[in-house]
């Protein structure tokens, strides 16, 4: 049976099974592969989406759990919010092996949304959850303040 | 890696370590010819009729930074700012992208891409040129010598063209064997501090391709159930409650009797039905003990005679320790530990019209190519391989029996042969799953005399040998010892006075590997914990203590003391630490590279440590791409700290007690406040810096917490008595 979901503004049908992660929805159905597979239990935050405005682990949100949500991947973010994030990581060199970084960036959106002014704390706060393996931090946190410097004008 | 060895050997003795090998029947045919040789200036420039200049890239990109150090060696020769040199990956192709460093095999690892590449991509991008020049001169029926290229335009005095008006003559000339290269005062690329990575915009906006990415028509999914110990083997499985998963295929056993391989439409079903499959097991021949066995075993060994002696003469050793005023002992353990790579691993195997492709991010072209081979019966040179991003490695991507090509070999011709198949593993295979840095004990006695002078140093070793008995075996292990175990000690920088190193091999079938910085790993905590123990002991500063040691006035010494020095001074050595702060100092040298480290801390071991900040001083030659040389040094540290810190992989009756990162839990954003990165100008030759900072990142950080509060030398500090914040 197919169900509708709203994903970055469109309406797509997938046939999948109640319980299937919204991740394994997102990668294997609709070849939406920025949204990246890390560990399955919500732990590394690689597979950060936003739903209805929030992020979420994708790999620990149900099919059933977002049926009337709307759903924004890494490949669907284009707010002024977004754009300045890119720019602070291109402009900190940010990313290594780059695999956490749709993750990275989905929550720093998030964070910059709802606290345009985070404090290093805050930073560290929000951001404790997206693990990277290459251990970019320092540069995620400054590139976080960039980006809020950014947006600011 | 030695001359002595070649690719040949490493191909057949690959070939003769892979489990299990099937018959496919493909034809044996050439690879076609590389396409648009119009364009193809050497293996190592492409530039297309439209101009645009791209690099081919032989190494893998594992996030070191290689795609864009090596596009900046050709942008620097061809006069093109480092964003107009696109980067593509080589296809498997030893004799064009081998790695001279291994012996010609294609591969990546040793922190060895930028050493071995320098002058090779350096010398295409200064041949393009001369090509580019000379049809141009050709053209204007002038001299090439009168002619420059820079920013894409080709000029001589007034006149100027785009140079892609001479790219289709160019291609066609002759390739100059030895154009000259650029002067490096005249670098404009090569050491600027300003320059962008050339993968940060398909990384950050998501649309890079990794292999666990890789999408193809009609392919399936592969996940396979291992043995729960290692040494286990495969009895039988039963799948019946499998077949009620939605999109599950089918399952199989593997004929070595290493598991079954579980097939479905996609992941979720893959690793759902693998949940639901029970399979016996025969642990015979498995190891069975636990943690505290295994550490037990280890010490023990390390208390009594040496298997091989790797340096010195223990009975000349305990002499000089006889005459000894004080003796200073230390035994070290450390765990095993998993590389943990952000992306799990994965590939997938293809069909082609000759044998296969392999879409992997692929570290070792060349061991993947062989195990294809042999398991799939095809020509070596029938396996093609497009490299893709990898979602890092330290060192996991490659192993000694191609571990996770040989799976995904096994798992596409158990399928017929006849369809793309993606093996993925999970968070819980990789961790569970070995190719673990290996556990190691290390004993230690120090003698010093009334000076407080090192009289004499026995230095015992216990763990299981990385190379022995694998393709490598020949260049990496001599008289019994292989080199993996006791780099960083036998060849220690320290001008040290009757130094034994005694080595016993750990036999456990435990897997082991390579893993970011490999025997330094361990090496460098003991030797930097020693010689704070040995300057503590002499009543001596540390940084003054090491430097005595470092006397020899060789070139190699002198470039050590030079990264000590320049650390004091940018961590403020000498000059009062912050009230309840300590600092910890340590140095290592590793592929070549010279690093020293000062960590600060504050707070205490028992209420919690705050690792305040970390400044790294590292001399790595002429510093290619100095932001990307930060970067590296910011990534080891975090790695070794965040290690050191508080992972182990631990076992209950041969069964590894930890699953996913809730229990390896990997270093977070707020674990390391501050890292601060001096590079050493130098125009030596360039070294690798993908591994160098890891070794001293640890023991700095425990001559830190020594200063004030316990001296820890059991791994991980955390659950030996130190609480971190």
């Amino acid at each position: 049976m197919s169900t509708q979901l709203n994903i970055n503004g469109e309406t797509r049908s997938v046939d999948v099974p109640d319980g299937t992660p919204l991740l394994w929805i997102l990668r294997d159905e609709l070849q939406l592969t920025g949204t990246k597979f890390g560990c399955g239990v919500a732990s590394c935050g690689a597979c950060t989406v936003h739903v209805d405005g929030q992020p979420v682990r994708s790999c620990q949100t149900y099919l059933e759990d977002v049926e009337d949500s709307e759903i924004t991947t890494i490949e669907g973010v284009n707010s002024d919010t977004a754009r300045a994030v890119f720019q602070a990581w291109n402009e900190l060199n940010v990313v290594q092996c780059g695999y956490c970084q749709s993750g990275q960036v989905m929550s720093a959106i998030g964070l910059l949304s709802e606290n345009p002014k985070p404090t290093v704390e805050d930073i560290e706060t929000y951001m404790w959850g997206n693990a990277c393996r290459c251990a970019t931090y320092q540069r995620i946190r400054a590139a976080v303040q960039r980006a809020s410097a950014i947006l600011e004008g | 890696m030695g001359a002595q060895f070649s690719r040949r050997t490493f191909l057949k003795s690959t070939s003769a370590l892979m489990g299990a090998s099937l018959v496919l029947g493909f034809d044996g045919q050439e690879l076609r010819a590389d396409a648009n040789a119009a364009s193809a200036f050497t293996p190592f420039v492409r530039i297309d009729a439209d101009g645009r200049v791209t690099a081919i890239i032989k190494h893998f990109e594992c996030g070191q930074g290689t795609a864009t150090g090596l596009a900046t060696l050709i942008a620097e020769e061809l006069n093109l700012p480092l964003e107009s040199v696109d980067v593509e990956f080589a296809p498997a192709d030893a004799a064009q992208y081998g790695n001279s460093l291994f012996g010609g095999v294609q591969g990546t690892g040793g922190s060895t891409a930028m050493a071995n590449s320098y002058m090779q991509y350096r010398t295409a991008g200064a041949a393009a040129r001369d090509m580019l020049l000379e049809a141009a001169a050709e053209a204007w029926q002038v001299s090439a010598s009168e002619l420059m290229l820079s920013n894409g335009e080709i000029r001589s005095g007034d006149k100027s063209e785009p140079m892609h008006r001479f790219v289709v003559a160019a291609a066609a000339r002759a390739v100059p064997e030895q154009p000259v290269l650029k002067d490096p005062s005249e670098f404009a690329v090569i050491g600027n501090p300003n320059t962008n990575r050339r993968d940060n915009a398909p990384k950050i906006t998501g649309t890079a391709t990794y292999a666990m990415d890789v999408h193809l028509d009609n392919q399936i999914v592969a996940v396979v159930l291992r043995s729960p110990l290692f040494g286990g083997k495969l009895v039988t499985f039963d799948d019946s409650a499998a077949t009620e998963v939605s999109g599950y295929i089918r399952s199989a056993a593997i004929p070595t009797g290493a598991g079954v391989i579980v097939y479905g439409k996609n992941t979720w079903a893959a690793l759902t039905a693998r949940d639901a499959l029970t399979a016996e097991w025969d642990f015979s021949e498995a190891d069975t003990r636990s943690s505290a066995q295994i550490k037990n075993d280890l010490l023990t060994v390390v208390n009594s005679d040496a298997e091989f002696d790797a340096r010195g003469s223990a009975a000349e050793t305990e002499t000089a320790l006889e005459g000894a005023a004080q003796i200073i002992e230390k035994d070290f353990f450390f765990p095993y530990l998993a590389h943990a790579t952000m992306e799990p691993l994965t590939c997938t195997i293809a069909p082609t019209d000759t044998g296969v492709m392999l879409y992997d991010g692929c570290q070792m072209p060349s061991g993947a190519q062989a195990a294809l081979a042999a398991v799939l019966q095809i020509p070596p040179q029938n396996v093609e391989v497009k490299t893709v991003y990898a979602g890092g490695t330290f060192g996991r991507r490659s192993t000694q029996t191609a571990d996770y090509h040989v799976e995904a070999a096994l798992a596409f011709a158990l399928n017929g042969g006849q369809q793309p198949v993606k093996l993925v593993w999970s968070r819980e295979d990789d961790i569970k799953g070995g190719y673990y840095r290996p556990a190691f004990a290390h004993k230690v006695r120090v003698g010093l005399d009334d000076n407080g002078r090192i009289v004499g140093w026995d230095h015992r070793i216990a763990g299981k040998p990385i190379f022995k008995g694998g393709p490598w075996d020949a260049v990496m292990v001599s008289n019994g010892t292989d080199n993996s175990s006791v780099e960083g000690v036998r060849d220690t920088i320290y001008a040290l006075p009757n130094q034994y190193v005694g080595l016993t091999d750990d036999k456990s079938p435990i897997t082991v590997n390579w893993w970011r910085s490999v025997g330094h790993s361990h090496t460098a905590f003991v030797m930097e914990t020693m010689m704070d123990l040995a300057a503590s002991a002499a009543g001596q500063d540390p940084v003054d203590y090491r430097l005595t040691y470092l006397t020899g006035g060789a070139d190699d010494q002198g470039r050590m003391v030079g990264v000590l020095r320049l650390v004091a001074d940018k961590s403020g050595w000498t000059q009062p630490v912050a009230e309840g702060h300590s600092r910890g100092v340590a140095l290592h040298k590793s592929f070549g590279t010279y690093v020293a480290e000062v960590v600060e801390i504050s707070g205490n071991a028992n209420d919690g440590i705050t690792v305040e900040k970390v400044t790294c001083a590292v001399d790595c030659g002429v510093p290619v791409n100095p932001d990307v040389i930060t970067a590296q040094m910011e990534g080891g540290i975090g790695y070794g700290i965040g290690h050191v810190m508080r992972n182990e992989i631990t076992f209950s009756d041969g069964r590894v007690d930890q699953e996913n990162f809730p229990d390896y839990e990997p270093l977070r954003i707020s674990d390391i406040r501050v890292i601060e990165t001096h590079i050493v100008p130098s125009t030596a030759a360039p070294s690798g810096v993908g591994e160098p900072s890891t070794p001293p990142s640890g023991p700095a950080l425990a001559n830190a917490i020594a200063v004030k509060g316990p001296r820890v030398t059991h791994l991980p500090l955390g659950s030996n008595g130190v609480n971190f914040v």
